[in-house]
This record gives structure tokens, C-alpha cells and sequence, in this order.
């Protein structure tokens, strides 16, 4: 028991006598522990001083802050996040619901499809897109798709009217249809990033073994790669879904910022947590600042909760693969 | 002829299994397309728009005395300040990084602690990028009292920055073979000096692909920026004093002012991220792909 | 059920490096023929051409003719996926579905052709399990995970997964290299068990092996390191393994090389 843990946590210099060099490596082990510490410290500041902050606007509150649809921190002290944590859910879930069957296939297209030389330059392709900043996905937003979008959003309200998501009296470019449509296409290079990654991690023995018994090349995705891969996908989804929601500047250029909760995508209003921050952060009081704080909380524990969600769905693979193992 | 086949000992396959298999290499090609599409369109546009005012005035001037409807005006003060906001906060989060990740793989290992640090590293890399502007915002300027600067700005970017360098390091410590710690062990060589003179040296390129692509990601970053270096159309070359320009918060200002002047600095602005970005990729990728030849060898 | 596999001039290719040349053999139904022949000669390589496995790996290619009773597996008009669907294999190391249970394993090819009622496909699985000698081993947890099991009872569920769509043909590379000695005899024990009714090809690296299971032997050598890898030598098991024709033969299996 002694002797490997010796070497491995302490080292040779653990049993060292002269005191120069014990000193350097206490001093240097000191400070490493202490980097790692401050992370703990950091992450710990964070909740801390957002609850501090938000606590005076909180009281400060007429309305209820879970209910109140209504955000008006710097006039009537009337605010609540329900119509923002609603915006910022429903337009991260439909970019969700529009990005992950295309990142999947562009990524079984990179894996699987395409010739190998090429697939490889591909996969370079979508990292590099992966690296777009936001805000010129946002640029982008408003100039083109804003204007070019109506076409398809007419098209939709007049034939597919009658799903409640698509009704509405009249289509507008700045719409939470428009803003899901920009969030899908900046989270679409990560979740096919990381899918391409599990798809070639897919052990050849499997692959082979489908093959062997005649299946077609759908057929060995369906039954080797596609069950193996799924934990990768689902959490990647989920890493996918809390950049979506997290997401700021693109979706505070397109949305108009309204305050309802409504299921029309397709019509002029909509909102988000963190847009709501970017677009109301300028002209806030100090009650203004607090509530936006407290309403970055909410966020930080909803992204929270879905990364921690994700983590335990990689986790509960790896137990999976390791009794295969 | 369907004698023939009725004779043969190889079955064929069914129209119906053929069919889907047809169906679904369809569909995998056409999600491929309809992914690229948008994301060429975006750079497309960008280069063609931005290239409207990627000029000289664009790259040495600032905004100051330029009103909402004037055309001309540039970008210098957001470029600088973007340059010294990144900077600074690789200044503060690699050291910090890189010595968590000498921690969690040197030191740590198994315990308790490296066990919860690596968690909340995990989780700091699924911090919004906004929350971690709020919390400057609430930490350093409310509740310490600091002003709107670029050294604000740059202690958020730090807080997006670290766990990205975290992981690159991490995994780079991890892939030195055992045996050249023990070659130096075995000469008598202490643990810290060992870190320092065999293990970082070995895993350098790969910590410096992996740095280099966490700042790529922070330089782009907007919402942080908007809440800690706050605005300004002047140049102000002190970081840690008075508000600040960044290049994101250049173009999310620009793209948010109804006139066509103002959107064609937004596209240079974003022509000229962009490039900063992919420089940083490119460059990181270059420094990845010249080390594994020298590794295979 | 179980048929005759004729090759003619089969030259096999990884790229431009020809891995196999010039092979030519007869495999007769419902036998047992071994591939012996050191590492690296090409006897892998060349099993896999016989179901059209060999071209899944990137820039692998195969020129000369491979008919089963008389049908050219590599003729325009045969598709890889039916040709795998008559000839099974059987790989090194056992590869279960890991996702999937021990029912779903056996169930997996039957599925891919058309659907069949529920009862049916129950017994075929039965039938398949018993087969490959593993049904009373896992009779009451078919429900379970097939990557739980040992790995003798693997490879012989993966042997079951194989002959449950009824090939003509079964192949095994290297089926034992990863068991210990007593689920390797439960292997050749199923092997000769099978052979009633399939024509099955293995290759062995050992050649014990090949002399308790195989009625035909053929010997695979190459000249040198980077040449392709030739059929030196091939006959019925007993007098290959008492009276081989050639030098090389002989000084393999007396273990003066490979």
C-alpha cells in the first residue's frame, strides 16, 4: 500500500532530505493544489455574488419572480421570469429538435459515407465553423434571414396553420421561429462534432459483425453504431441545448423583445433570458441590474442542471462499455 | 432467366431492404447539404459584405465624432481593446489552468478533491457565457466598487477561458508516457522538476494547440463584454481604467443601428473577427499538425 | 444447405501491396478445411475474400473468381450483402452486440430479412443456442446482456448469431485465439458437431488444432517479408501432417519456423 502511493502522490523528492529541493517541491505542489482550489473558489463566487446581487431587486419585487410574465424592474419594480425562462426554453428546444437529426446525419455522412480523404478535410470544415463567433451568426440573422425567412414562415402558417406552433394572424422575420433557426445552425457544428467523434470510436469488431451477417450499410449503422453511439449523441445534444439556451447576442439582434407567453413561433414576439440581459442591461437601474442578475441565476441553474444531466448520461455509458470490456 | 436465379445458392436482397438503404443515404447526403449550406451562406456574406469597408480608415480609425448616419469611421479601438482584453485574460486563466491540470494529473490523482475539481471544471465549461459577465458584473463592479474596463471584461473571458484550458492540458499531461517520469525519477530528478523540465516540455505543442484554441473561442465572446467593458466609440488604451471597445461588441453595436453605414462597419467588424478567429484555428492546428509527424517518428 | 467453394487465380490487394497471390483451391461441403501458415502470410486475408469482407477496408480490392457451386461470388450482379448473407463468419475476438441481449445477438440477422411472428423467432433462437451447444448455459437469462457471458460462451453465441440465417457456409478466423484451453474444446467440439451440416472454413494458428478438426489442410507462406502470400502446399489433414510433399510444409509444422 505504502510504496506505490509513495511514488505516485509524492515522488521521489517525498523522501529526500536536503531542504532546498523539499521546498521547491512543496512550494510547487502548493501552488498546484491552490489553481485547482480557486477553481472550486470561482465556481462557488459565482453563485454566491449573483444571490447577493440579486437579493435587494428581489425584495424590491411587486410581483411574484417565478410567475410574473411582465418585466418592468426599472419603473413599477414589477418583474418575473416566466416569460423569459418560456423563451428561452422553447426556442432552445425547437433549435434542438431542428439541429440534432442533421448534425447526426452530417456526422454519419463524415463517419460513415463519404471517402475517407474527404471526410477527413470535412471534419476540419465543421470545427472550423464550430469556431464562428455569435454575433456574426446574429449579423447574418438580421440581415438575411430576418428578411429572407417570411417566405418559408408563409408557407408554413398558411398550410400547416392548424398545428397551434404555426398559427398566428400574420408571419414576421423577427419571430422565435427565426431565432431557433439561427440557434440550430450555431450549435449544429458541435453536436455533429462530437457525434462524428463516437461514431469512429464504434469498435470495427461490431461494425464487422453486422456486415458479417449480411446487413446493408444502413442496416449495420441501425445495429452496430447507432446503439453505441447514442449516450455520445444524447449528451452532446444536451451540451448542444445548453449553448442554445445560454446564447446571447444572436438571439437579442432577432428577437423583438416582447413579454407574453405564446406557442406562435411564427408571429412578432418572443424573448430570452440572456437577450433580455443584453438589450435591457444599457438602461437599467440598480433594481434594473439586480433583477437581471437574479433572472442570469435562473440561467445558470437551468444550463446547470442540463450539463450535470449530460455528464451522468456519459458516465452511465462508460459503466455500460466497461462491462463489454 | 428466373430459373437461373431460382438455382443460384445466393439469395438476393429484398427491394424493400434495398430501398431503405437508398432512402437513408439520401437523407445522410441532404442533412450534409442542408448543414453546409447555411454555414457556407454565413461566410460567404461576411467576405463579400465585410469587404465593402475592410480598408485602412476601417483598421487605424475609431468611431469618435461619427454620428449614427456618417459614413467612414473604424474599428482600431475595438481591435486594440479586443487585443489587450484577450490577452490579459490568458494572462490570468493560463497559469491558473495549466497548473489545475498539472494538479489533477501529478498530484492529484484519485483523491477526493482532484475528483471534485474535475467535476466543477466540467461544469464551469457549461457556464453561459452571459452568467459569467453577470458575475464580474456583480463581484468586481457592484459589489467591489471597480469601474466599466477592459481588465473587467477580461477577467470574464479568464472564467470562460479556463476550463477549456483545463481539459487541452489535462489531456496533453496524460498522454506523456509514464516511463520518461520514471527515467527522471530514477535519476534523482525531484517531482516539481520533473513536471517542469521533462513532462511540460514533452506535452508543450499540444497545451499551446489547446490554448490557442480557448482563445480563439473567448476573443469572439460579446455578452461578457457588454456587461463588464461596458461601451465607447473613443480609443482608450488603458485596459484597466474607463470603459472599452471589444470587436464582438464592435459588431452586435453596429448590426443594431438601423442605417446602412453602420451595417457595413458591422460586416467588416465581422470580417475582420473572423479572420482573428481562424487565424488562431488555423495557427493552433498548424502547431498540432507540425508535431505528429515529429511523434510518430 | 451446405455447398462447394471453388477459387481460381485469386489475387488479393490492401492498396497497391498485394497481400495474396495467385490462390487457387477447391473446399469441399460439409468438411472441416484449416488455413495453417505464420503470421502475416495472407490466410486472413484470403478467408475474407470468400464472403466479400476483405473490400470493407478502404482500398482493399480482389482480382480471380470465387464461385460457390458455380455461382462467381465476384460476378456484376452480386451484391456484398447477399453473398455475407450465405457465407457467415465467425471473427477472432468474440464482438456480441453489446447494446443488445442475448436473444436480440441470435435474432439480429433473422431480422434484417423479413419479419416473422414472434413464436417463430423464438425458435429459431432456441434451435441456433442449441446448435452452437450454449442453450442450457443461458436458457434463463436470454434477456440478459450478451457481453456479460464468458468468453467461450461469446464466441459461441456469436457462432449461434451466424448459423441462426442458415448460411451455406460458415468461416472462422481464428475462432479460439482469445479463449482458454477449456472453451477452445468446447468450440472444436461444436465445430465438429457442425460440420454435418455446413462446409466450414478456419483458420488456425494452431496446429494441434488443425490435426484434431480439419479433414482438408491448406498451408499459406510467403516468400519474404512485403511478398504476397501463397497456398504452398494443400491436402487431406492426416497425410499433410505425416507426409507433407514440401520443405516448407514439413519445417513449419515440425515448428522449425513461424
Amino acid at each position: 500500500m505504502t510504496a506505490p502511493t509513495s511514488t505516485r502522490a509524492g515522488g521521489p523528492a517525498a523522501s529526500r532530505s536536503a531542504p532546498g529541493r523539499t521546498r521547491g517541491e512543496g512550494a510547487f505542489r502548493y501552488l498546484a493544489t491552490g489553481a485547482g482550489i480557486l477553481v472550486l473558489v470561482i465556481m462557488a463566487a459565482i453563485a454566491v455574488f449573483l444571490v447577493v446581487e440579486a437579493v435587494p431587486a428581489l425584495r424590491a419585487n411587486e410581483g411574484d419572480f417565478l410567475t410574473e410574465v411582465i418585466w418592468d424592474p426599472n419603473g413599477s419594480h414589477t418583474f418575473g421570469i416566466a416569460a423569459l425562462a418560456f423563451g428561452t426554453v422553447l426556442s432552445s428546444l425547437l433549435a434542438l429538435v431542428m439541429a440534432v437529426p442533421v448534425a447526426v446525419g452530417v456526422a454519419l455522412f463524415i463517419s460513415h459515407y463519404a471517402p475517407r480523404r474527404l471526410a477527413a478535410a470535412l471534419g476540419y470544415v465543421i470545427d472550423l465553423l464550430a469556431a464562428v463567433p455569435s454575433v456574426v451568426y446574429g449579423l447574418w440573422g438580421i440581415v438575411f434571414l430576418v428578411p429572407f425567412i417570411t417566405g418559408p414562415e408563409g408557407f408554413l402558417n398558411e398550410y400547416f396553420g392548424w398545428i397551434p406552433l404555426f398559427a398566428g394572424e400574420s408571419v414576421a422575420g423577427r419571430s422565435m421561429f427565426t431565432a431557433s433557426v439561427i440557434l440550430a445552425v450555431m450549435i449544429l457544428p458541435i453536436i455533429a462534432a462530437i457525434s462524428r467523434e463516437v461514431f469512429l470510436q464504434v469498435p470495427k469488431s461490431h461494425e464487422e459483425a453486422a456486415l458479417a451477417l449480411g446487413a446493408t450499410r444502413w442496416e449495420m449503422i441501425r445495429m452496430a453504431v447507432l446503439p453505441f453511439g447514442r449516450p455520445g449523441v444524447i449528451s452532446a445534444a444536451m451540451l448542444g441545448l445548453g449553448r442554445a439556451m445560454g446564447e446571447t447576442i444572436a438571439v437579442a439582434l432577432i428577437l423583438p423583445a416582447t413579454f407574453g407567453i405564446s406557442f406562435q413561433i411564427l408571429t412578432a414576439q418572443g424573448n430570452s433570458i440572456a437577450a433580455n440581459i443584453a438589450n435591457g442591461f444599457g438602461e437599467a437601474t440598480p433594481i434594473g441590474r439586480g433583477a437581471l442578475i437574479a433572472s442570469g441565476l435562473v440561467l445558470f441553474a437551468i444550463t446547470m442542471v442540463m450539463n450535470m444531466a449530460a455528464r451522468l448520461v456519459v458516465a452511465r455509458r462508460k459503466e455500460y462499455s466497461g462491462a463489454g470490456a | 432467366m428466373t430459373a437461373i436465379e431460382e438455382a443460384t445458392p445466393i439469395q438476393h436482397v429484398s427491394p424493400r431492404r434495398r430501398l431503405t438503404d437508398l432512402v437513408v443515404r439520401v437523407l445522410v447526403y441532404l442533412a450534409f447539404a442542408i448543414a453546409v449550406v447555411p454555414l457556407v451562406a454565413v461566410l460567404w456574406m461576411v467576405i463579400s459584405n465585410g469587404l465593402a469597408r475592410f480598408d485602412i480608415e476601417f483598421l487605424t480609425h475609431s468611431m469618435r465624432n461619427i454620428g449614427a448616419r456618417d459614413a467612414g469611421g473604424g474599428a482600431y479601438h475595438a481591435i486594440l481593446g479586443t487585443l489587450e482584453q484577450v490577452a490579459l485574460s490568458s494572462l490570468i486563466s493560463v497559469p491558473i489552468g495549466l497548473l489545475t491540470a498539472i494538479y489533477l494529473v501529478e498530484y492529484g490523482r484519485g483523491t477526493r478533491l482532484a475528483r471534485s475539481i474535475s467535476f466543477f471544471v466540467d461544469v464551469m465549461t457549461g457556464v453561459p457565457s452571459v452568467v459569467a459577465g453577470l458575475f464580474i458584473l456583480a463581484f468586481w463592479i457592484l459589489a467591489l466598487g471597480m469601474p466599466f474596463s477592459g481588465f473587467a471584461g477580461a477577467l470574464a473571458l479568464s472564467i470562460l477561458m479556463m476550463p477549456t484550458v483545463v481539459r487541452a492540458a489535462e489531456e496533453m499531461l496524460r498522454l506523456v508516457p509514464a516511463d520518461l517520469r520514471e527515467a527522471a525519477y530514477a535519476l534523482g530528478v525531484p517531482k516539481w522538476r520533473t513536471i517542469l523540465k521533462v513532462v511540460l516540455p514533452t506535452a508543450l505543442t499540444g497545451i499551446v494547440t489547446g490554448v490557442m484554441l480557448a482563445i480563439a473561442r473567448v476573443a469572439g465572446e460579446t455578452a461578457p463584454l457588454l456587461l463588464t467593458v461596458f461601451f465607447t466609440d473613443s480609443i482608450n488604451e488603458d485596459p484597466f481604467n474607463g470603459p472599452q471597445m471589444g470587436l464582438p461588441l464592435y459588431v452586435f453595436d453596429q448590426a443594431a443601428r438601423p442605417t446602412d453605414t453602420a451595417i457595413d462597419r458591422a460586416w467588416a467588424g465581422a470580417l475582420t473577427l473572423i479572420l482573428i478567429v481562424m487565424l488562431l484555428n488555423l495557427a493552433a492546428r498548424l502547431i498540432a499538425w507540425w508535431r505528429s509527424p515529429a511523434r510518430s517518428r | 444447405m451446405s455447398k462447394q467453394i471453388t477459387v481460381s487465380g485469386l489475387d488479393a490487394y490492401y492498396g497497391s501491396h498485394k497481400a495474396i497471390e495467385d490462390v487457387s483451391m477447391t473446399i469441399e461441403p460439409r468438411s472441416v478445411t484449416a488455413f495453417i501458415g505464420p503470421s502475416g502470410c495472407g490466410k486472413s486475408t484470403f478467408l475474407r475474400t470468400l464472403n466479400r469482407m476483405h473490400e470493407v477496408i478502404p482500398g482493399a480490392r480482389v482480382e480471380g473468381k470465387v464461385l460457390l457451386d458455380g455461382v462467381d461470388l465476384y460476378g456484376s450482379g452480386v451484391e456484398p450483402v447477399s453473398v455475407r448473407r450465405s457465407i457467415g463468419m465467425v471473427f477472432q475476438r468474440p464482438n456480441p452486440f453489446p447494446t443488445m441481449s442475448i436473444y436480440e445477438n441470435v435474432a439480429a440477422g433473422l431480422r434484417l430479412n423479413r419479419r416473422m411472428p414472434r413464436s417463430q423467432t423464438d425458435e429459431v433462437v432456441e434451435e441456433s443456442l442449441r446448435g452452437a451447444n450454449l442453450w442450457n448455459e443461458v436458457k434463463d437469462r436470454l434477456n440478459k446482456p450478451g457481453a456479460g457471458l464468458s468468453g467461450g460462451q461469446q464466441q459461441r453465441l456469436c457462432i449461434a448469431r451466424a448459423i441462426a440465417v442458415k448460411p451455406q457456409v460458415l468461416l472462422m478466423d481464428e475462432p479460439c485465439s482469445a479463449l482458454d484451453p477449456i472453451s477452445t474444446l468446447a468450440i472444436e467440439d461444436l465445430i465438429t458437431k457442425l460440420k454435418q451440416e455446413y462446409t466450414i472454413v478456419i483458420v488456425t494458428h494452431n496446429m494441434q488444432q488443425a490435426a484434431r478438426i480439419s479433414d482438408r489442410t491448406a498451408f499459406f507462406n510467403l516468400a519474404a517479408q512485403g511478398q504476397p502470400g501463397k497456398v504452398i502446399e494443400m491436402d487431406v489433414t492426416t497425410r499433410m501432417f505425416t507426409s507433407p510433399s514440401e520443405k516448407a510444409t514439413e519445417d513449419y509444422i515440425t515448428g522449425r519456423f513461424g
